[in-house]
């Protein structure tokens, strides 16, 4: 049996992020995947154990532009579980309403991206077309389109403006009626149905086993979402659906994606109503972080965000450790792309809404003669946490 | 190469370069080709070789294994090639520049004519940075 390998990347008219995947089929059949990464890696860790807290969080709002607030979120809360820090009722809204509408155009992003990626670029021009008024919103609110600078410990940066309730609303409505519309033709659209349905089934005993996040494992039939199991912020104040499908194809990802833009809507209604009565300030005064360590966890677009940070009480982090939902969602590719051809390869990849800013951060290699296999990286793993352990109770 | 540069001006084909960026410079350049931008109208086009390429937009900060693929990708495209930094990052390095796989400036690997400073540049600032390439082009 012959294998040949088709090398994708590191530069593909397709990929906006650089990587580089090596696909090995046999005939139209794709029977391995190998993925390269580390083209993104910029070494966020370590910059941010060189910063203050505060500047931290828009650092690591730098790590992805998509999920632009998702990572601050993690970060906030992992430096808020330090001291227990409470935050006022109006900021937690705040927070809410940044988080859901930076879902919207994540979701509407990804589902343009899905019809480039089938050569349905009509869809992907309407997607992008719609997503522009939710970019807009941001602007009302923060200032700018992207990196929206809006978290810190203890509440918000900025507040919304009363003045530009109404006219919110009136954008939200506008995204509302179009995503009615994408939604009845994501169901009715013979071309999608027929590209997407019963492509790179991901089954629920592999994304279990891959432990999938997000979007992805929910398509799979999996019930979990951190805005229900752990509601930080206004999530267990306001009133949505966990949305989950059972085939794990493609197509379910994308209903999922699309329902739960729906839900989105709804949580950014709700925001708004409760932001015209409640007043009181965004930003409780936070004067200094205690040693200890704190997690922080938010559902991103792409699936739950993890932040460990650790605090020795000055003002920067010692240890800044970030998971971001691509880590554990690229993996499935082994599962789902495997005996699929190679046509519906690229699908199949884009379907988790891979992340490689997110996904890369660092390894240590202490032997660099030899490539480190697993063994030596749990060693290397293990050694750390018993190290971190030992200083902790020396403090 | 006057006169070779004022046909270039007429219909600029780009590629995108994503050197180790955060991804949102990449969706904006994306965002231009989307209809309410929309700079196909003007003829700027995005193309997926490199060997078709008049002007390659630079994104990111350019880390140590990426930035040979960078040059080689510039050595490859036909010349006169023009390179326009998108960015804050390619301009100084952001908030990257201390970082251990950061080997330097974007500058240092391949020569860069035009910056677009905004972390990220709004469209508007990209299509008039794209705008004042043109003049140029025509002299």
């Amino acid at each position: 049996m012959s294998k040949n390998i088709i090398p994708v990347g590191p530069f593909h008219p397709l990929l906006e992020e650089a990587e580089y995947f090596t696909l090995k089929v046999d005939g139209e059949k794709v029977t391995g995947i190998d993925l390269d990464i580390g083209w993104m890696h910029r070494g966020h860790e370590f910059i941010s154990e060189t910063k203050t807290f505060t500047q931290s969080i828009y650092l690591v709002e730098r790590i992805c532009g998509i999920c632009s607030t998702s990572h601050p979120l993690a970060c906030v809360h992992a430096i808020e579980d330090i001291d227990n820090i409470d935050i006022p009722l109006r900021a937690r809204y705040i927070r809410t309403l940044i988080g859901e509408l930076e879902r919207i155009h994540s979701h509407l992003l990804w589902i343009g991206l899905a019809g480039h990626f089938i050569g349905y670029d009509t869809l992907w021009m309407w997607a992008w077309k719609y997503r522009e008024p939710v970019l807009q919103m941001f602007e009302i609110i923060s200032g700018n389109r992207n990196h929206y600078g809006m978290m810190r410990v203890g509440g918000v940066a900025k507040d919304v403006d009363p003045s530009s309730i109404p006219k919110l609303y009136n954008i939200l409505d506008d995204i509302a009626v179009k995503m009615d519309m994408i939604a009845n033709a994501a169901n009715d659209d013979p071309v999608l149905r027929s590209r997407l349905v019963g492509v790179g089934v991901l089954s629920y005993e592999e994304a279990v086993r891959f432990c999938a996040v997000g979007p992805t494992s929910r398509a799979s039939g999996i019930t979990a979402d951190v805005r229900k199991d752990d509601p930080g912020d206004a999530y267990d104040l306001v009133e949505f659906n966990t949305i989950v499908m059972k085939n794990g194809d493609v197509y379910d990802k994308l209903v999922v994606r699309v329902l739960e833009t729906l839900e989105s809507i709804k949580i950014v209604r709700q925001c708004l109503d409760k932001l015209k009565n409640i007043n009181g300030p965004i930003l409780n005064d936070v004067k200094e972080i205690s040693p200890g360590e704190g997690i922080g966890r938010y559902e991103a677009p792409r699936g739950e965000v993890f932040h460990y940070i650790r605090s020795d009480g000055t003002n920067r982090p010692v240890r800044h450790k970030v998971r971001a939902p691509s880590y554990v969602n690229i993996p499935t590719f082994e599962a789902s792309c495997i005996g699929i051809p190679i046509a519906d390869a690229l699908i199949t990849l884009a379907a988790v809404d891979p992340c490689y800013c997110c996904t890369e951060r660092s390894i240590k290699v202490v032997d660099s003669a030899r490539q480190p296999t697993k063994i030596d990286l749990l060693k290397i793993s293990r050694e750390k946490t018993d190290y971190l352990r030992r200083q902790i109770n020396g403090n | 190469m006057g006169w070779y540069n004022k046909r270039l001006s007429k219909s600029i084909w780009v590629f995108h370069v994503s050197a180790s960026p955060c991804n949102n410079c990449d969706i904006e350049i994306l965002d231009l080709l989307t209809p309410k931008y929309d700079v196909e109208r003007f003829g700027i086009k995005l193309v997926g070789s490199v060997r078709h390429a008049d002007v390659l937009l630079v994104s990111g900060v350019a880390n140590n294994k990426v930035a040979p693929k960078v040059k080689y990708l510039y050595d490859q495209a036909p010349k006169p090639c023009f390179v326009v930094g998108v960015g804050t990052c390619p301009a100084s390095g952001c908030c990257f520049k201390k970082s251990y796989n950061v080997p330097g400036k974007v500058e240092d690997t391949i020569p860069i004519n035009l910056y677009i400073p905004g972390c990220p540049p709004k469209p508007e600032a990209m299509i008039e940075g794209v705008v004042k390439l043109v003049e140029v082009l025509n002299g």
